[in-house]
């Protein structure tokens, strides 16, 4: 019950979702630009639209 | 190319787009005619004619209704089914359903018109539809989502390509929005009339939690979806970065929830949610400017198409006015120009550079590129949309322009006070004041209007000399 009520209070809840958003948002950076390899492979899907009239 | 088109039309359904394609054209005419009507009325009283249906309350959440319902959903059904469709290489999860959505949704538009006119309205902006109208709004939205989402899980592409991250993000958010926004209690099973589940500023908090995200998520987000299929596609180069433009919609769509509460500067709300609501906004810059850069870079090395190409000057110049209203929605978030601004001419000013520069720029390029398609033609004449380009961009200048200046003076001569710390100004001085510039406005729209029959007129002649039987559904 404890746990909950520590949730219920803006000065305990503000910080810890600072945290939590903005770890998030460094995963998000890390994922697109952390790595060559993974960041060509994301590139190349950038031709999905021009393929599209080729498929059959 | 034509072979191309025949093995893609026997794939995908292409008749439900048709349909809502002729219907954005349809609802973009009427929406924009009233809303010329009534920019005359507020120029020109003498228009009520003392005949309440058509007073400027009853009819301006007809030219929203039909302007952002009408005219911008449906170009979003017909684009969201069209790209989703040829970027998973899959055909609609249920043709059944998806002519249920065309049918439902434009049974919404009629009826919210109907009910706007006859004095029905819950009195929330760009929500004015009372519940039976929002119980079928809801039931048509939960099959647009299972349509939508059936499709991408029969897709044969492996990846979602983002822009149908976008407009899943619409769908979703327009779902949770319009749910909780409409939450009421009819007075009896046979009346229109309701009372909201909320009260005081607490029910104002949970309108402009809606009522922004509406704007963030439907007329935003949405027509992302449809920059970035449509933008690439045009200039036959694909976009810029995807990296970015994932960065952009995990960012936009994040930042945008919280930003409503900016509506409400300076009322009853609590200061630190007028606060918090400023902070997103301004943070709302940045995503919302990587995209609008995002855009405008996939013509980077193909920079003539802009002369020669009246779609892509659309397309693009929509980018333009996409990043001018998100530069301006955060300034006029401050609290402290938010005091001058908020109540005037000027939030027209700015809402019309986004629904006229942004939404309807890109829809009318879109169009331009989807409706050809469609019907296995040309388009008749390039020279008219290079006309209705003009049309549409002097119109917009026009438009805001005269808002800006109208609602900076109103804020100026509504806070000025005398030696004697009386105001300086009658309210009536600054409505007399704003005349010339409330008949500019309505001469913007005219234009406005006038490009948009004449696309009417090119997509017509058009669609009149298409195969659609070579394109078998």
């Amino acid at each position: 019950m404890d746990v909950l009520l520590w949730f219920t209070k803006f000065e305990n809840t503000k910080p810890v979702s600072l945290v939590i958003f903005f770890v998030l948002f460094c995963g998000v950076v890390f994922y697109l630009y952390g790595s060559k390899r993974r960041g060509k492979e994301l590139e190349s899907f950038k031709n999905i639209p021009l393929q599209d009239d080729e498929f059959k | 190319m034509a072979t191309a088109n025949v093995t893609n039309n026997e794939q995908y359904n292409y008749e439900v787009i048709r349909k809502f394609t002729i219907m954005t054209l349809v609802w973009g005419a009427i929406g924009m005619f009233v809303g010329l009507y009534i920019a005359s009325e507020l120029a020109f009283p003498v228009l009520n004619f003392d005949i309440p249906y058509i007073t400027f309350g009853r009819l301006r959440p007809v030219h929203t209704g039909a302007v952002i319902f009408g005219f911008g959903g449906s170009a979003l059904f017909a684009t969201s089914y069209y790209v989703v469709q040829r970027t998973c290489q899959a055909r609609l999860f249920s043709d059944g359903m998806a002519n249920f959505t065309f049918w439902g949704w434009q049974t919404v538009i009629v009826c919210a018109a109907l009910g706007d006119v006859l004095g029905y309205s819950q009195g929330r902006e760009y929500a004015e539809m009372e519940w039976p109208i929002d119980i079928l709004i809801e039931i048509v939205w939960v099959v647009y989502l299972t349509v939508f989402v059936g499709t991408l899980m029969r897709r044969k592409q492996p990846h979602i390509y983002v822009a149908n991250w976008f407009y899943l993000a619409f769908i979703l958010a327009t779902a949770l929005l319009h749910t909780f926004n409409n939450l009421a209690v009819p007075i009896s099973l046979f009346s229109m009339k309701s009372y909201s589940l909320f009260s005081g500023a607490q029910d104002a908090m949970i309108q402009w939690w809606y009522g922004h995200n509406a704007v963030g998520f439907f007329l935003t987000a949405a027509f992302l979806g449809m920059m970035y299929y449509f933008v690439p596609k045009q200039a036959g180069r694909p976009v810029y970065s995807y990296r970015l433009s994932v960065l952009h919609f995990w960012a936009i769509i994040f930042l945008y929830m919280w930003a409503g509460a900016h509506h409400l500067h300076w009322t009853a709300i609590p200061d630190w949610t007028s606060t918090l609501a400023a902070t997103f906004s301004i943070m709302l810059l940045l995503p919302s400017w990587g995209g609008m850069v995002n855009g405008i870079m996939t013509l980077s090395g193909a920079w003539d198409k802009l002369r020669t190409d009246p779609i892509m000057r659309f397309l693009i110049v929509a980018l333009s006015f996409y990043g001018m209203s998100t530069f301006e929605g955060p300034m006029m978030s401050l609290k402290d120009v938010n005091a001058l601004s908020h109540y005037t001419d000027w939030t027209i000013g700015h809402v019309h550079s986004g629904a006229l520069g942004w939404v309807a720029m890109i829809t009318f390029g879109s169009l331009y590129h989807l409706i050809p398609k469609l019907w296995n033609t040309k388009v008749f004449s390039l020279r008219l949309i290079n006309i209705h380009f003009w049309l549409a961009t002097i119109g917009i200048l026009l438009y805001i322009t005269a808002m800006w200046i109208s609602g900076i003076m109103q804020g100026l001569m509504w806070r000025a006070f005398d030696d004697y710390g009386n105001l300086q100004y009658a309210f009536i001085e600054s409505v007399a004041a704003a005349h010339n510039l409330y008949i500019m406005r309505a001469v913007g729209g005219l234009f406005f209007l006038s490009g948009m029959i004449l696309m009417g007129y090119n997509m017509f002649m058009t669609i009149r000399s298409g195969n659609v039987e070579q394109t078998p559904n």
